[in-house]
């Protein structure tokens, strides 16, 4: 292990991580966002789904360096008292929950359909390349949009609440995969005729086999750095959906939600019940967005 | 000269033409109506498109006191009839002529089970037509208070109906979908042109309204309302402010100061006769949404007290309504007949009482229940429901809110699919025993009792007092009404919260008298 951990610190990777302050920084922007909302209900100043815990004399508190902020609240209070500290630490942690799934149900189905097209070619490489295509020609928003409405409409409301969440997570996943398909197929058109594939298939290794064991492991470069930039995507996507009132339900609040529910106290002076939530998306996305940036350049060998 | 003339006519009608084109209102709220239906929906976002183009026997001033509509005049000629004369020479806007026939079917579809406007015609036994134009109402006991009823029964053409199969009206419970849903034909001052759920309707003005000579309306000059919901309180807030809309009728309490300050916009403001209250299941053995099971917590006067004295209504005056409400303790304000002060008290705020009764009634450790919620309906309706979610939660009834927009909220109250839910109720009669036949009569099949009495509440000596009401005038009505104020606020078979405070927000160029019932009447609307 201790070996491992030495070799890392060896690694190209990792001189290309000091050298570059921007990374850096980003790196340990994200750690604290994903930090934050990963341990909210230990960390949290106080628990924004407790109801018995609101009260309502403490609405509209201001940040606390303003002139009526309170210390127990550190960014202020919304219209029924919640702290918005903790109700966007408690969003991002949605946020990021929906983020992680959806890109890592995109990145499964996406290589899946990549490694398949790819090795395979022929009539089964073009089907599966024109419904990629088509799907491109979607904004994926649309897409996700569209799945929401379906399951709506299918689904009653009660149940819909349930599974809600889930409902989000697939939507967008579907909407991301054709990138990560495509990706994929590219580096593994490349790699089925290197001599280590043809070996392997000459000594009769099942096809599936090849697939996962040898082509896989020296695609896995590109789809990480996909992956880091998609999961910035999927974040936003979330919050759109939320913001338009499509998302998660409004129980359990994401960082979307809360810019929507704050959007409605612009006009009226307390910016920060939006601003902030605002903020915090903002962080998370362009520090996750930087450090794919990165990883592609360090990851490409052209650029060393 | 005769050339001349010609020229100058025409370029008169240019300017007209014109001029009628800025005489456009772009209108929004929050809420859609959920039918187009006259006597399907008695909620105030349906009443507030369906009045400009439907018109009633008996019209309201602006004052709200009564005024010759379609009916020129009307008596009482004996106890239990009365007489219209009807206007001569009215027409509908698809052409058909008004006559007496009209009236007796309009009042006769009010009376359908579908019906929700039942409390309007629940002492009527029938109407009979006397003579083409002139019309005998026949009551089942005197009602002293018909012509207030009658002032809110839209009139409908009876060969349109028929021939549309819309005898009966559309039955919004069963989400029935029929062709007054979407289609109106009235006498009114506006005729509807456009109906698109949701996004728009258009409605144009119909120059041959017999009321256009009436003085009120002869400085009007409204030729067209574009009507469009905009549920997001800031988007509705930009839109007024951008010019993108002429007239909020529910702006959002927190944008008031700056809607006031900016410039070209007014806010005209006044109170509304429109209690905000919640009402409980009473009747069912064991409730829909909760977790207690065999008994119902509700059927308990002091579980009913605990959540009453659980909220702090000032707290929701001042925060949420940003104290644009009056806090009351009884469910009609004093603008309608039969109001007292003496009983407009309200148990105070104390959280440790209200667990002590939880504990008392046999629930310690409090229990769950869902709170339905319009979300569109009323001012700040969600919030104030989250306010009081947090409140009984803080006592230890676990409230889950289920807020959702006011069609889907009322066909699900309508089924008497709720545990507690928030309601606000309007007096369009300004007397009292619409809101008590309406809310607290036990629903026993008679027309309008307890039509809106989804708590299912039941007090047989509520009821005695409720058919004094019905039938007696004088000092044995009002004492009857003084009594049953003094059980409701004893029984509490409701939790009052306040009556509203209506804002109303327009361009500086636009005039239009602010109305107690919340109604814009764009038949006295000006646009400069």
């Amino acid at each position: 292990m201790a070996a491992v951990v030495k070799r890392f610190f060896d690694s190209d990777l990792w001189w290309s991580f000091k050298r570059s302050p921007v990374t850096v920084l980003s790196a340990v922007v994200a750690l604290v966002c994903i930090f934050g909302a990963a341990l909210a209900p230990w960390i949290a100043p106080h628990d924004p789904f407790d109801l018995a815990s609101l009260n309502l004399i403490d609405a509209f508190k201001p940040p606390v360096w303003a002139e009526d902020g309170v210390a127990e609240y550190l960014l202020g209070t919304d219209d029924q008292g919640r702290d918005v500290l903790s109700a966007i630490m408690y969003g991002a942690r949605v946020s990021l929950l929906v983020g992680l799934s959806a890109t890592a149900f995109a990145t499964l189905v996406g290589v899946s359909v990549g490694l398949i097209a790819g090795y395979v070619g022929g009539a089964v490489d073009g089907l599966l390349m024109r419904i990629c295509d088509i799907q491109l020609t979607f904004p994926s928003i649309l897409v996700a949009l569209l799945v929401d409405g379906v399951v709506r409409a299918v689904v009653p409301r009660e149940v819909h609440d349930q599974i809600a969440i889930f409902v989000v997570i697939f939507a967008i996943g579907i909407s991301e995969w054709p990138k990560f398909a495509r990706t994929v197929r590219g580096s593994t058109l490349v790699e089925r005729n290197k001599e280590y594939v043809q070996a392997a298939r000459v000594i009769g290794v099942p096809k599936l086999r090849i697939m996962a064991t040898h082509v896989l492991p020296n695609v896995v470069g590109p789809v990480l750095v996909v992956a880091t930039l998609n999961l910035g995507l999927a974040i936003l996507s979330e919050a759109t959906l939320s913001f338009l009132g499509v998302g998660v339900p409004p129980t359990q609040p994401s960082l979307g939600t809360l810019i929507r529910i704050g959007n409605d106290f612009l006009f009226s002076g307390e910016w920060w019940i939006t601003i902030f939530p605002g903020v915090a998306l903002v962080a998370m996305v362009l520090s996750v967005n930087l450090l794919g940036d990165w990883l592609r350049d360090a990851l490409n060998p052209k650029l060393r | 000269m005769r050339k001349l003339l010609m020229a100058a006519a025409l370029a008169m009608g240019l300017c007209a033409g014109w001029a009628a084109e800025a005489q456009t209102v772009r209108w929004s709220a929050s809420g859609d109506p959920n039918t187009m239906d006259p006597h399907s929906q008695n909620v105030g976002t349906v009443t507030m498109v369906l009045q400009q183009i439907y018109d009633t026997l008996i019209a309201r001033n602006q004052d709200l006191g009564l005024a010759p509509g379609l009916a020129t005049r009307w008596e009482q000629v004996e106890p239990t009839r009365w007489r219209f004369w009807l206007r001569d020479g009215v027409t509908f806007h698809e052409g058909q002529a008004f006559a007496a026939e009209d009236v007796v079917f309009s009042v006769t579809r009010a009376q359908q089970p579908t019906s929700n406007y039942a409390i309007y015609v629940d002492t009527i036994d029938r109407a009979v037509q006397v003579e083409p134009l002139v019309v005998d109402v026949i009551t089942t006991v005197a009602d002293p208070i018909l012509p207030n009823k009658i002032a809110s029964l839209m009139i409908m053409s009876r060969s349109w109906s028929e021939a549309h199969n819309a005898t009966r009206p559309q039955n919004t419970r069963a989400r029935e979908e029929m062709f007054t849903t979407r289609n109106a034909n009235g006498t009114g001052a506006f005729r509807l042109q456009t109906r698109e759920p949701d996004v728009r309707t258009v409605l144009v003005r119909n120059r041959d309204w017999w009321g256009w000579r009436e003085p009120a309306s002869r400085e009007a000059n409204i030729q067209e309302i574009i009507y469009r919901p905009i549920s997001s309180d800031a988007t509705r807030v930009a839109a007024l402010l951008s010019g993108e809309v002429d007239f909020v009728l529910d702006p959002p309490l927190q944008d008031l100061n700056r809607l006031r300050a900016a410039p070209n916009i007014k806010v005209t403001e006044g109170p509304e006769v429109r209690t905000i209250f919640l009402a409980m299941d009473v009747y069912r053995d064991e409730l829909l949404y909760s977790d207690v099971r065999g008994r119902n917590p509700f059927k308990d006067l002091r579980v009913r007290q605990a959540l009453y004295q659980a909220i702090d209504i000032q707290a929701i005056h001042r925060t949420v309504m940003r104290g644009q409400s009056v806090v009351t303790g009884t469910f009609f304000p004093p603008q309608v007949n039969g109001y007292s002060q003496e009983e407009d008290v309200r148990l105070p705020y104390d959280q440790a009482r209200a667990r002590q009764l939880l504990a008392e009634a046999g629930y310690p450790n409090g229990f769950e229940v869902t709170l339905d919620c319009p979300n569109n309906r009323y001012i700040n309706d969600e919030q104030i429901c989250q306010a009081v979610a947090a409140m009984w939660t803080r006592v230890g009834v676990r409230t889950r809110l289920n807020a959702m927009p006011l069609a889907p909220f009322f066909a699900k109250i309508q089924r008497d699919d709720t545990s507690v839910y928030l309601l606000g109720w309007g007096v369009p009669t300004l007397d009292a025993l619409y809101s008590f036949q309406s809310l607290l009569r036990s629903r026993d099949g008679g027309q309008g009792n307890g039509i809106w009495n989804y708590g299912r509440y039941s007090n047989a000596r509520m009821d005695e007092l409720i058919g004094i009401m019905v039938n007696q005038s004088g000092a044995p009505r009002d004492a009857a009404i003084r009594e049953a104020l003094r059980i409701y606020r004893e029984d509490i078979p409701h939790i009052p919260l306040h009556h509203q405070m209506i804002p109303w927000a327009m361009r500086a160029n636009f005039t239009i008298p602010h109305m107690a019932n919340n109604q814009p009447y764009f038949r006295w609307a000006r646009m400069n």
